[in-house]
């Protein structure tokens, strides 16, 4: 697949995400607009469309690493307990400040996914069974271990219903004003990419990294801080989107390949149109409601990780 | 000139080096042979800095490897093990490419590139340079990791095991090459191999390990003697002189 057409579907589909809603604003209103349709645009369409580009390329860019630096292909915020430390974090944040701000919450889902992610890998080493399948079950039930946890102490503090906001991915409630934080990704892409090389040349292994003088544990880590930094800004801005980083890379190798710099660019972009497209579908299925993007995402997702699934059983991926 | 000084290794409480003194030759061959868990690959490892000794001491060129910064080694001394198995999607052009890492640090200029070129080509490589390493037949994957090395263009180049998987055709091709790589580039070659027959023929040095101590290092003609032989694997040998080569029979 060309890089261009993957770009040009972006571009549509993104034309598309900001002209659908329940406020009427069409396409050849753009040089006529009125003074409601600008505020709509800006206020709500706009921030939308970004934070959806934005979670859809650094989710599934952060799968991408992990699969690199884990030498597994089912490896990713969703199968590794990351999203389920992120919460956690957030919850501790609010059990421990009682108005707790964004930079509290931000500072311990970062911390906490970090920490998540990094007992997973330490588990991985010790694992000897290295199964492709294995490794992400153990994965899950880690991350629900940590998500039960949290679920524990988010009844005995009532937090339950503010809990269930990061629980589910929603971009309804995007608004100029309370998304930017998801602008924290973007840097952390950029160093992503700039590092891309180092990764794959970790993700073949210590030995081989040692051989070109690389510095393994260094690279590992700096890989697992750029994903708990981007989970992190994902979850607190829009919520909880599974599979992406499970999905979009596994996509992306079986035509590209597994070397990380190529890879990066159509990762990022098939992330964001993926979601755009879930994005779309929920926002006209039951319009004028609206299905949360969690819910697309999953269904859509599980449906592909099955197929990939069956896919790797006929060509070993 | 690798100079490997008292180095002893332990792994828990079992002895896996004992004392290990010996010095390596600038511009030759050397041969490490003995039978399984002997400790070559362990010796191997603590030479190319992928382990870390215990006691003693390692120099490579006269520097303590212990006292050079690792990405600073990796244009002296490269390393390839016996389970560098990469279940990536990489193109064998790819693989060999990562082998300019130290000096490129990942953005190869048009001199790199070059070395890459001729790595490929060294290891005849170039009908097949953008297969993936998985479609790949074990020989021709063990070929393209030897032309990574090859392009990593150090001084010094370990192996440990290089003619695991292959035939026999592409075995004397590894050989060969070797030997230019020492006689044409004066570069310094170790490997630990298992057949005594390779090792006779190709190498200028043979140094035999048992249990973690050197039972007898020299010429490769001075090694490859029924009674050394017999004292390292505890069987029979019968070696004969085949076109001025050593050759060991050891089939009963």
């Amino acid at each position: 697949m060309k890089i261009r057409y993957l770009f040009i579907t972006f571009i549509i589909l993104s034309i598309i995400s900001i002209f659908i809603g329940v406020s009427n604003v069409s396409i050849w209103d753009i040089f006529s607009l009125t003074e409601e349709q600008a505020e709509v645009l800006i206020i709500s369409r706009i921030p939308r469309l970004l934070s959806i580009v934005i979670a859809g390329a650094s989710m599934s860019i952060t799968g991408l690493i992990m699969q690199q630096l884990s030498k597994n292909k089912f490896v990713s915020p969703t199968t590794a307990g990351t999203l389920d430390s992120a919460r956690l974090g957030i919850l501790v944040s609010m059990m421990l400040f009682t108005s707790a701000g964004l930079f509290q919450k931000m500072i311990l889902s970062f911390a906490f996914a970090l920490l998540g992610t990094f007992v997973f890998m330490k588990i991985l080493e010790k694992v000897k069974f290295k199964d492709a399948i294995f490794i992400p079950l153990v994965g899950i039930m880690f991350g629900n271990i940590i998500s039960s946890v949290s679920t524990f102490f988010a009844y005995r503090y009532d937090l339950i219903q503010n809990m269930s906001s990061w629980m589910q991915g929603d971009f309804s409630m995007i608004m100029s004003g309370n998304y930017e934080l998801i602008f924290v990704s973007l840097p952390i892409l950029i160093v992503a990419y700039l590092f891309a090389n180092k990764f794959t040349i970790a993700g073949m292994g210590e030995d081989f990294s040692k051989n070109l003088g690389l510095n393994y544990r260094q690279v590992v880590n700096l890989g697992l801080a750029i994903v708990a930094l981007a989970t992190a800004s994902v979850v607190l801005s829009v919520g909880v989107i599974p599979f992406l980083g499970l999905i979009i890379p596994n996509i992306v190798t079986i035509y590209q390949g597994d070397h990380l710099k190529n890879n990066l660019p159509h990762t990022a972009l098939l992330g964001a149109v993926f979601v755009l497209v879930c994005d779309i579908l929920g926002r006209v299925i039951i319009y004028p409601y609206e299905i949360p993007i969690s819910l697309m995402v999953g269904v859509i997702g599980s449906g592909v990780f099955i197929y990939l699934l069956m896919r790797r059983r006929k060509y070993g991926l | 000139m690798v100079n490997i000084m008292n180095v002893s290794k332990k792994y828990n409480d079992k002895t896996v080096l004992d004392d290990i003194s010996v010095d390596i030759q600038k511009g030759t061959i050397t041969s490490f042979i003995g039978p399984n868990g002997a400790g070559k690959s362990t010796l191997i490892s603590l030479v190319s800095r992928l382990i870390a000794e215990d006691d003693g001491q390692i120099k490579v060129g006269g520097e303590n490897i212990k006292e050079v910064k690792s990405e600073e080694l990796a244009k002296k001394l490269s390393i390839l093990k016996q389970s560098n198995a990469i279940n990536m999607k990489l193109t064998v052009r790819e693989l060999v490419s990562f082998g300019r890492f130290p000096y490129s640090k990942g953005r190869l200029k048009s001199d790199d590139w070059a070395k890459v070129e001729e790595a490929i080509d060294y290891m005849e490589l170039r009908d097949m340079q953008h297969k993936y390493l998985d479609e790949l037949s074990g020989g021709q994957r063990q070929r393209a990791h030897i032309a990574m090395v090859i392009a990593q263009d150090t001084e010094y180049i370990l192996l440990d095991e290089p003619l695991n998987n292959l035939d026999m055709r592409h075995s004397v091709q590894i050989m060969k090459t070797l030997r230019k790589l020492v006689d044409e580039l004066g570069k310094t070659i170790l490997l630990v191999i298992h057949d005594i027959n390779f090792a006779s023929c190709y190498s200028d040095n043979i140094i035999a390990l048992k249990d973690g101590r050197i039972v007898k290092q020299g010429r490769a003609c001075d090694v490859i003697d029924e009674c050394v032989l017999k004292e390292i694997y505890d069987m029979e040998f019968n070696v004969q002189n085949i076109n001025d080569q050593r050759i060991c029979i050891y089939f009963d």
